[in-house]
């Protein structure tokens, strides 16, 4: 498990899934996620103060992922999509079953508004050596996530550091 | 206008006040649905016990954002605008726990471009435990008619 293997070293800082939203950012969702923390800002809810404070409607800034979470299922799809690709590539490229995600860090740019269609791409910047914790053993691995508008605008960068691993023998 | 605060009202050492929320299950599922996350150790305690190793379905990691972002903007107002947020989750929330967040402010401050920014250090305990540590900086108007919100490219630095 020390080495890692060639083919995930050389994935490491490649741009990787360049992809569009499926849907446009819509209030719905918004309203959902704001419903979902009890979030009362009224630059969410009102469009008045939206007009007045954000110049019209605006998603929470923190939304930022959902915007690319994939439908659980859609036609033509045999097996689940999931968010968040590399991720799960990395899982499987270096066998470790589970992973829980341990930091998140997001820095926020242009709003993203009602209406946007964003894109996004991931990139994988370091995978640790091998570690053990109270989960199992395995490794942690720091992936970005840039986001742009259908402007050409970043709205978000958000990096993830993961924890890939194999639970204990009992 | 909804009201704000402006950067002069705010002071390094300052507390914000307290939140707490009892979670329960729904909570639970309910952010995992709003944030469009169908893993089903977010909604199914069996695998989460099973595969995950855990006590229960736990809180996910956009849902944790979006109250670490309403314990923000609840304190400034529509008028404080996120430049970004950091935080480390050590451990999970779990149906039954009181999640209370409690943070304060490091330092209050002004860019070169002129924007008013305040950080924050949030610590989301349960009981005597954190589980989750949080660094944000959010921007707040300088005066009563300034608005974050109306930087873009150069005049706004997160």
């Amino acid at each position: 498990m020390s080495e890692l293997p060639e083919e995930v070293k050389a994935w490491i800082g490649q741009e990787k899934y360049r992809e569009e939203g499926e849907f446009d950012v819509e209030r719905g969702y918004i309203f959902t996620s704001c419903s979902s923390v009890e979030n009362g800002n009224p630059i969410f809810w009102d469009e008045k103060v939206a007009d007045e404070i954000t110049g019209g409607c605006i998603a929470p800034p923190t939304m930022i992922s959902v915007w690319f979470r994939p439908h659980q299922w859609s036609p033509g799809r045999s097996e689940p999509a999931v968010p968040l690709q590399t991720h799960f590539d990395l899982k499987k490229a270096l066998d470790l079953p589970e992973a829980v995600m341990t930091d998140n860090t997001i820095v926020f740019y242009e709003p993203v508004r009602v209406g946007d269609r964003l894109h996004t791409y991931q990139v994988i910047r370091s995978i640790s050596a091998p570690k053990t914790t109270k989960l199992g053993t395995g490794r942690f691995w720091e992936l970005d996530v840039e986001y742009e508008n259908q402007n050409g605008e970043k709205v978000a960068t958000e990096s993830y550091t993961g924890f890939g691993y194999k639970r204990e023998k009992k | 206008m909804t009201a704000q605060l402006t950067l002069d009202q705010v002071k390094e050492g300052q507390a914000l006040p307290e939140l707490a929320i009892d979670v329960d299950v729904t909570t639970v599922v309910l952010g995992a649905l709003a944030s469009r996350d169908w893993r089903p150790m977010h909604h199914d305690k069996d695998f989460a016990q099973e595969r995950n190793g855990t006590r229960h379905i736990f809180v996910n990691t956009p849902h944790n954002a979006a109250y670490f972002e309403r314990y923000i903007t609840d304190w400034t107002g529509p008028t404080g605008r996120l430049g970004h947020i950091k935080f480390r989750m050590k451990d999970s929330v779990f149906p039954g726990d009181r999640m209370v967040f409690r943070g304060q402010v490091d330092k209050v401050e002004t860019d070169a471009a002129g924007c008013g920014w305040v950080g924050l250090t949030i610590r989301l305990a349960v009981g005597d435990k954190t589980t989750t540590e949080c660094t944000a900086r959010v921007a707040l108007p300088s005066t009563e008619g300034d608005n974050p919100w109306k930087r873009k490219g150069e005049q706004w630095r997160p």
